[in-house]
């Protein structure tokens, strides 16, 4: 299918805006992406038409909320391939998703001298509560290295894994380089050891083909934000008989079956791990933007970023002074780099002067960069309503900024 | 040799011939950079870093004949503009003068709206160090 870049942008109102005397071009989209009149338009009905607590209320607008919470859930069952909606949890986003997996199951199924493994590419946030973890109970985390490209080292990945191995927390997608790891095979190598696996799926939700059976992962983890929807909301799939196993997150409302003051029992799964009022809007106006990415489909997208990413290497590639960071053979849509004798502020600042939003630093990726040898890089990640001419509009305004200090 | 505020003059009516135009203006800054003296490497240690800035800055002051002198640098060549703007006014001034000047000209040229807030809170940290060095040789001064 041909993407209609014209008909996409119609339906994002901030695109269409002047920053700096310069019409915006946003390629800051791994950070957040912005959110179509669909998604606005829920937001804005909710409240104004439905607004009530969800799930315990015995009136018509309870009802009506409750009802199109729930078809959120059914649809990001459906939008992931996972058996029933029940293993569909919501979060705060990626971030809780994560720390809910290492709070809950890590401190039942992790024991002393037990390891986890992660990976060089990893986010802060699939390393910090892993560390917090082993700071607690005492196990081990182990990290898979990478190539200078960016890649995995698979062998080196599977020296690590032993009887000892209980978790494996993987990036999908890097945010930092784009690499896309190749997790199926590595589910199937953590599950030969009897490790589950936790694969962070905050990039690759909304590029790539994410089926949690397919994959069998026990865990994927993402963000509604990144996905054209709301922010503030995110989801944690998990298989039943773990989430039956695992203790509750938070206590409170909403989780428990009955409570006393000698004992509580809880709620059945997704519920005990959804205490207190949630985020209700935000979940319903998330189904809009799922189906929006349906409607195009998600083969279509990642081809289609994965077009605009090759016209920027393409454009790019001989001026003087670029340095590509994170060359892996697949990638999604995620342009880094750095000019030569050049901070990335610096760079950041004067593309945001030409209305260019690129995201420049560290990327939440610290030990990463220090792999790399880099203090940070600059960030142009791609989404579905970017287009070549503004590409080339980009290529121009970093050819102009690398000749400054390249000539 | 010209007051603190001609030289503020002096950099508005710089700043102003830029007009609006953001990407001239950052160009100017980070050529600004280049007028900085080079900063004594012995002295590129955390303890000298600004706290408070996103990029790293090194600032260094010595007092010479009841005069402060100071030495900077920065990662970035945008920082290193503005701290050498910062040094254009302040330096080789007594403590008290540093202490009492009323550094209007960051306003003046607009440079929270040309940096965004992030960089402006830097510069303003710049600025109080480089106020604390001047009253720490003041107390000495008087002691």
């Amino acid at each position: 299918m041909q993407i209609d870049v014209n008909f996409i942008r119609n339906q994002f109102p901030l695109l269409h805006q002047e920053v700096n005397g310069n019409p915006l071009i946003y390629f800051d989209n791994a950070a957040t992406t912005q959110k179509p009149k669909v998604v606005l338009d829920a937001i804005q009905r909710y409240y104004e038409i439905d607004n009530s607590n969800i799930h315990r209320g015995a009136h018509t607008l309870a009802d009506r909320a409750t009802q199109q919470y729930e078809e959120t859930r059914e649809s990001i069952r459906a939008f992931i391939g996972a058996r029933e909606s029940a293993e569909i949890i919501f979060t705060r986003g990626t971030t809780e998703g994560i720390n809910l997996v290492a709070k809950t199951f890590g401190s039942t199924f992790i024991q002393k001298g037990d390891e986890i493994i992660i990976s060089t590419l990893e986010h802060h946030s699939n390393i910090v509560p892993w560390q917090m973890l082993c700071e607690q109970n005492g196990a081990v985390l182990r990290v898979i290295p990478i190539t200078d490209a960016g890649e995995l080292i698979q062998e080196e990945f599977e020296k690590l894994l032993s009887p000892k191995t209980k978790l494996v927390s993987i990036v999908h997608a890097s945010n930092a380089l784009g690499t896309i790891n190749p997790v199926k095979r590595i589910i199937d190598a953590a599950h030969a050891v009897g490790a589950k696996v936790l694969v962070d799926g905050a990039q690759s939700a909304s590029h790539l083909e994410v089926d949690v059976l397919n994959l069998d992962c026990d865990f994927l983890v993402f963000s509604a934000h990144k996905l054209y929807g709301p922010t503030g909301l995110g989801v944690l799939y998990g298989k039943r008989e773990l989430l039956e196993a695992m203790p509750p997150f938070l206590g409170g409302g909403e989780m428990i079956r009955e409570v006393t003051f000698e004992k509580t029992t809880y709620n059945t799964i997704p519920f005990k791990f959804e205490a207190g009022t949630p985020s209700i809007a935000e979940v319903i106006a998330f189904k809009p933007a799922l189906d929006f990415i349906t409607s195009i489909g998600k083969s279509n997208i990642h081809r289609y970023e994965h077009d605009l990413l090759k016209y920027t290497v393409e454009l790019l590639q001989d001026v003087k002074g670029i340095i590509p960071v994170g060359t892996a053979a697949e990638k999604i849509g995620v342009f880094s780099f750095n000019i030569q004798s050049m901070h990335p502020f610096d760079v950041g600042q004067l593309l945001d002067a030409k209305g260019i939003a690129v995201r420049t630093g560290h990327h939440c990726t610290q030990p990463l960069l220090k792999r790399l040898g880099l203090e940070g890089t600059v960030r142009a990640s791609f989404a579905v309503y970017n287009t070549r001419a503004e590409v080339e509009v980009f290529a121009q305004a970093v050819t102009k900024i690398a000749k400054l200090k390249n000539k | 040799m010209s007051t603190i505020t001609d030289i503020q003059d002096e950099i508005v009516a710089e700043f102003e011939i830029l007009g609006d135009d953001r990407e001239s203006t950052i160009f100017y800054i980070m050529e600004l950079g280049g007028n900085l003296k080079p900063y004594p490497e012995d002295f590129r240690k955390d303890e000298y870093i600004i706290k408070g800035c996103q990029s790293t800055v090194w600032l260094l002051a010595e007092e010479k004949e009841g005069k402060v002198h100071y030495l900077a640098d920065s990662n970035t060549d945008i920082t290193k503009g503005l701290i050498s703007l910062l040094i254009r006014v302040l330096n080789q001034r007594s403590p008290k003068e540093i202490l009492e000047a009323d550094l209007n000209f960051i306003p003046r040229i607009g440079m929270g709206n040309i940096l965004g807030s992030q960089r402006s809170n830097g510069l303003v940290a710049m600025m109080n160090q480089m106020k604390r060095y001047a009253l720490a040789f003041q107390t000495k001064q008087k002691a």
